[in-house]
């Protein structure tokens, strides 16, 4: 594994090969303080019967053909099949949002199409190119919204955690960011009411819960009132998307993460002109897409994350 | 389909080619090559509306053009007016018949925004 096209590349590749390999970064959340330990060691560590694994996969912009990948089906399907080659079968797949590229009907065809092959149940919220039919987002719901409430959160339970999709990409205000709305946070308010503190919660939304780049638009205007409603819960794990690469922080007893796209990176915050794509070396893009993996290695304890690119 | 509405409507009111017919206005046919509409442009490049103040009169007619690789949108902050999303090159026009201050936006990426002044004949 790993080409070695030159020397300015090896140490990159090494750390490809070291992220299939297993040994990548593993977040684990101890009194509110991230740390990292190897994967290897994780995973040797005796896993309980209640312990679960699923997985998140984000934007992956099906449809998207432009330069910084000519073809976003494949780089799909290439995750796919990671997923489908997994020793152990995760219980199911988060999709934080932007499924689509246009929210085309032949492009939600597809990608239902490819991450069927899993035969894993998926849970789905929109990312903002999944609200761009001419009813702002009806085809999305009449296709993945049976069950939920308003532009489509919702939110189950599996196995003692609490999973709570939101949608922060619907009715956005001029000169604003992400927005979640009145109707959205009361709906959580009560949700969450009768729940007790020591319920692990998992939060899954398309656009950061925090302000990641306020410039950009990276950030919900309104996340600090859902954020208030989950103050109280001793685990609580925010999984985003929208940005295409791997951010993570951790306030209190709440853990931020996003995931990378399978379709294409963007630059960090601020250090391009805008947050377009970002045109990378066709050899190192697998590199900067991938997916995440999420592991309840204790009932009660934090989930640990392990993000993984397509490169192999 | 919308957009090549717009074109037609325009072509057809530069060129004055608006046509009687049983007393209704109807327009050219849309198989007629119809240039894109002259007067004022805003492009949008690295998620930024260019002008991003415009100055025009009542009347006109201004064309956006989307030149980023990720698709945006044209909404009026009162929704007074929207496009549809526009793709790479993706164009759209919009005719302002009322003097006033128009702020407008992305849908997509609300922290784009622009304006169009438009001033009375």
């Amino acid at each position: 594994m790993g080409d070695q096209d030159d020397d300015g590349h090896h140490r990159r590749d090494f750390l490809k090969c070291v992220a299939w390999a297993g040994t990548g970064a593993l977040w684990t959340v101890s009194g509110g303080v991230a740390s990292s330990i190897g994967l290897d060691q994780a995973l040797a560590a005796p896993r309980p019967a209640k312990g679960f694994t699923f997985l998140q996969i984000s934007d992956s912009h099906i449809g998207f053909a432009k330069p910084a990948n000519p073809d976003a089906r494949a780089t799909y399907r290439q995750a796919v099949a990671k997923v489908i080659a997994m020793p152990v079968k995760p219980d199911f797949i988060i999709h934080t949002g932007d499924i689509s590229q246009l929210s085309r009907d032949q492009e939600f065809d597809d990608a239902d199409q490819i991450i069927g092959e899993t035969g894993l149940t998926v849970f789905h919220i929109p990312g903002e190119h999944d609200m761009l039919d001419d009813e702002n987002g009806k085809a999305y719901l009449a296709r993945y919204g049976k069950g939920s409430q308003g532009a489509g959160w919702h939110s189950f339970d599996h196995k003692g955690v609490h999973f709570v999709g939101l949608i922060n990409v619907a009715n956005l205000k001029a000169g604003g960011m992400g927005n979640l709305g009145a109707d959205q946070i009361d709906w959580l308010g009560k949700d969450l009411t009768g729940l007790s503190a020591s319920t692990p919660i998992v939060v899954f939304a398309h656009i950061p819960l925090w302000t990641v780049y306020a410039d950009w638009g990276w950030g919900t205007e309104d996340a600090g009132q859902a954020l208030s409603l989950l103050k109280r819960f001793g685990s609580v794990t925010v999984l985003n998307g929208h940005i295409h690469q791997i951010t993570q922080k951790v306030e209190g007893n709440i853990r931020f993460h996003t995931a990378r796209s399978t379709a294409f990176p963007q630059p960090v915050g601020g250090t391009a002109p805008s947050p377009g794509p970002l045109e990378v070396p066709t050899d190192q893009l697998p590199s900067m897409l991938g997916l995440t993996t999420a592991t309840i290695i204790r009932g009660r304890e934090p989930l640990a994350l392990i993000d993984a690119t397509l490169a192999a | 389909m919308f957009k090549l509405g717009i074109y037609t409507l325009a072509g057809a009111l530069t060129l004055g080619l608006i046509v009687l017919s049983g007393g209704a206005a109807a327009l050219t046919p849309a198989s007629i090559a119809v240039p894109a509409p002259a007067g004022p442009k805003v492009n949008i490049d690295n998620f930024t509306f260019t002008p991003a103040t415009l100055t025009v009169g009542v009347g006109t007619t201004v064309t956006w053009t989307n030149r980023d690789d990720i698709p945006h949108t044209v909404m009026a902050t009162d929704r007074s007016f929207k496009s549809k999303v526009m793709d790479t090159d993706g164009v759209f026009a919009f005719t302002f018949t009322k003097p006033g201050t128009y702020g407008y936006f992305c849908s997509l990426h609300p922290h784009m925004v622009g304006t169009v002044v438009v001033k009375g004949a």
